[in-house]
């Protein structure tokens, strides 16, 4: 067990610190991800290597040498300073790394230095309205018409649609072949002609995702990423990187330490939250929890940084499950401790912390959902991380 | 950077665990639960070849001067074979109370014998995790201990480490005069304990009277306790697992039911952070020493979820089996529960860590 960085990223984490502390005055305060704002400091954060680090500079990265325990330091002190980091859009988080690796250099060349710097919004459009946990299944049709994709069908939870210029789409393109293997992997601009959007308002009321529809959208037969009927293995490459983004222990900590002081202020009958045992006691309930996950998620780490020397197949597995469902429960004690305050949602009075504790609360029950739902994930592992056989398939009846 | 068991951290529970398998199989665990006059010295001498006794022990004073770690890595693996063996008592917190508050004269005596298996000592110190109506012991004025003292672990040992109502330690012979053991049967019969009355009963006192050290003592125990835990849930869902591939029903094996494969995917869940938690408690206790105390009330209490959870869940999946003692998966089940009330339950545990940090 040693925990200590070296002096090496020592120094790095003062020179990170530096650069917020000089920096701060220019970090975007809540502009929309098509400002100005947020474009500069996407700019000079890929400049000095907090965002992009690793992304050669011929397709608009920082072009640094991958090291994990930099872009944990600078994870870290963008979060405790609680100023914006890198953007972490899903252009970004999954196109980008997808393309890096399976892209021809033409799409490299034209798609992710816009993304990057912010200049090319994108939307992923995988599940559908039958096709959630068995994505797989999914309908959405295209057929070669010439040197054109047409794309029919449609596509639903999918966020940033109403702003995004570009979508990176599943879409079934071998209806002959078995379910994983007739996929492709599409990208399209929003503005073709037949895509229509639907706003979609979720249960938070504050954000929305969308339906989208496609009608004889005809797509270029040249933007497609990886061959025909690849499009599945194309897509799970982003999904595991989707799945190890999702649970971000210092997110959860920087909540708990809030809740804590939450709890020193709301007073009933006079007493402080933090003074009844009852509220207490889930309170250090929920601080294992938490520190629990802190040190889950560094004993992965430290696994990747030593070449997987260790096994950690199943402490990584277990992430989107237990992060998900911890963050539910820390929110929603949020709630416990106000009592009706913590009922107080949207503009008006006795509105504690922007009524973040409720937005919480339901925002992740929404990612306990996405993203592969708990029970997927359960399934995920049962079988792959304890070995246990899959669910044998139903036998469907033969039609009369 | 590294988190985790280095090379030789592993190595040393492959050893345990091996001379486990060979030499304490649950046979051996039901004949010292259904025998009284059974010590299991066998078990303990075994053990105490490959230096586990000593793990805590200095150099100096015949040990291997290891980390509360590697302490916490032998737990593991007794709590993993449900293995009667003083450990707790013994080599851990007799060891830490001689460390931390004996004197050179008293470490020079009774570490090395420690070490060497030949002394065993029982831990009467309930009180500093708890104290009980009508129990307590007072330490005189001419050295002799007087009162009652809960809940003694191993109480058949050689000699009793006593923690008295001032929190200052103090080493009794068993066969003195004055001290009356009373065995209490409980539901973990892998463990033993007692309840020992002292009367005038002639004692030797640790020289440090600094009753932190009585608490740091207590700290290092919960962690063990939790290590132990996190072992014996390891190794009930390892047995859930196994059971569920080869138990059919309806004409598949269970385990290929989501109903059964989502409780023990919750297990694992439970258990991973539960490890890494476990892990950063022991660390801190040698190397973090303003988290160390908190640490060690997390882990203890967060185990004692853990453990009720899985011992619980790891039984369901097994059916009805798991209810009867054919398979014996009762004995960790209910060495989790003792796990769970010894050192503090996990209410009051979670109590003290909101004092540590000014919470309450």
């Amino acid at each position: 067990m040693d925990l200590s960085y070296g002096p090496q990223y020592d120094a790095f984490r003062e020179e990170v610190r530096d650069f917020i502390e000089n920096h701060r005055d220019q970090a975007p305060k809540g502009q929309g991800i098509r400002s100005e704002a947020v474009r500069n400091w996407q700019k000079l954060l890929i400049q000095h290597g907090y965002a992009a680090r690793t992304i050669p500079a011929e397709y608009g990265g920082h072009g640094g040498e991958p090291d994990i325990l930099k872009a944990r330091i600078i994870g870290e002190e963008f979060a405790v300073a609680q100023v914006p980091g890198g953007l972490g859009s899903q252009g970004i988080s999954m196109l980008v790394p997808t393309l890096l690796e399976l892209g021809t250099e033409e799409q490299k060349r034209q798609f992710i230095p816009p993304t990057l710097a912010g200049e090319m919004v994108w939307c992923q459009g995988y599940s559908e309205p039958n096709a959630g946990s068995d994505l797989a299944s999914l309908r959405t049709s295209a057929v070669l018409d010439g040197d054109e994709w047409v794309v029919n069908g449609s596509k639903i939870w999918t966020s940033t649609a109403h702003l995004a210029d570009w979508i990176f789409c599943l879409v079934r393109t071998e209806p002959d072949a078995p379910k994983h293997q007739g996929i492709s992997f599409l990208l399209f601009r929003m503005d073709t002609p037949g895509i229509e959007i639907r706003p979609l308002v979720d249960m938070t009321m504050a954000g929305n995702f969308n339906e989208v529809f496609f009608t004889d959208v005809r797509v270029p037969k040249e933007q497609i990423v990886g061959s025909r009927g690849e499009g599945w293995y194309v897509a799970n490459a982003i999904l595991g990187h989707e799945r190890d983004t999702l649970g971000d222990p210092n997110a959860a900590l920087t909540r708990l330490n809030r809740l804590v002081e939450l709890m020193k202020t709301e007073t009933v009958d006079g007493q402080r939250a933090i003074d009844n045992p009852a509220f207490r006691d889930r309170l250090i309930k929920i601080q294992a929890r938490v520190t629990a996950m802190r040190f889950n998620d560094l004993r992965v780490l430290s696994s990747r940084l030593n070449d997987g020397s260790t096994d950690t197949g199943l402490a990584r597995m277990i992430t989107k499950l237990q992060a998900t469902e911890l963050r539910h429960d820390l929110e929603g004690l949020g709630i416990d401790v106000m009592g009706e305050f913590g009922l107080m949602y949207g503009k008006g009075p006795h509105l504690r912390d922007q009524g973040s504790w409720q937005n919480h609360y339901m925002y992740f029950l929404g990612l306990i959902i996405g993203g592969g739902t708990s029970q997927i994930q359960k399934n995920i592992i049962s079988e792959r991380g304890l070995g246990m056989p899959r669910e044998p398939k139903a036998v469907i009846p033969a039609e009369h | 950077m590294e988190f985790g068991l280095s090379e030789e951290q592993g190595l040393l529970r492959e050893s345990v665990d091996r001379f486990l398998d060979d030499n304490a199989d649950l046979d051996r665990v039901r004949r010292f639960a259904d025998d009284p006059d059974d010590r299991g010295d066998d078990i303990w001498a075994g053990l105490t070849e490959l230096g586990v006794p000593a793990v805590l022990v200095p150099e100096a004073y015949g040990g291997i001067g290891l980390s509360a770690l590697d302490a916490a890595v032998v737990a593991e693996a007794l709590g993993a074979h449900a293995t009667p063996a003083p450990f707790l008592s013994t080599a851990v917190l007799a060891v830490a109370a001689l460390r931390l508050a004996g004197d050179e004269a008293q470490r020079g005596e009774y570490l090395p014998r420690i070490a060497d298996g030949s002394l065993r000592i029982g831990a009467a110190v309930s009180e500093l995790a708890g104290a009980r109506q009508d129990a307590g012991v007072a330490a005189r004025a001419d050295g002799t201990l007087g009162g009652t003292a809960l809940f003694v672990l191993d109480p058949d040992a050689d000699a009793f480490l006593v923690a008295d109502r001032a929190r200052r330690f103090h080493l009794v012979r068993a066969d003195a005069e004055g001290v009356e053991s009373t065995f209490l049967p409980q539901v973990d019969r892998t463990r033993r304990i007692a309840e020992i009355t002292f009367t005038d009963a002639p004692a030797e006192a640790l020289h440090s009277s600094d009753p932190d050290v009585a608490l740091q003592v207590i700290d290092l125990g919960r962690v063990v306790v939790a290590a132990d835990t996190l072992g014996a849930a390891q190794e009930m869902l390892d047995q859930a697992v196994a059971y569920a591939k080869q138990r059919e029903q309806f004409n598949r094996v269970i385990a290929s039911f989501q109903a059964v494969k989502h409780l023990c995917a919750e297990m694992a869940a439970e258990i991973e952070p539960s490890r890494a938690l476990v892990w950063y408690a022991a660390h801190a206790l040698d190397e973090v020493p303003d988290e160390a105390r908190l640490m060690a009330c997390h882990a203890k209490a967060h185990l004692a979820e853990v453990g009720q959870f899985v011992g619980k869940t790891a039984t369901i999946v097994h059916g009805g089996m798991g209810f009867t003692d054919l398979l014996g998966l009762h004995y960790w089940f209910k060495r989790m529960g003792f796990n769970r009330q010894i050192l503090g339950g996990p209410e009051r545990v979670r109590q003290e860590a909101a004092r540590v940090q000014g919470l309450a």
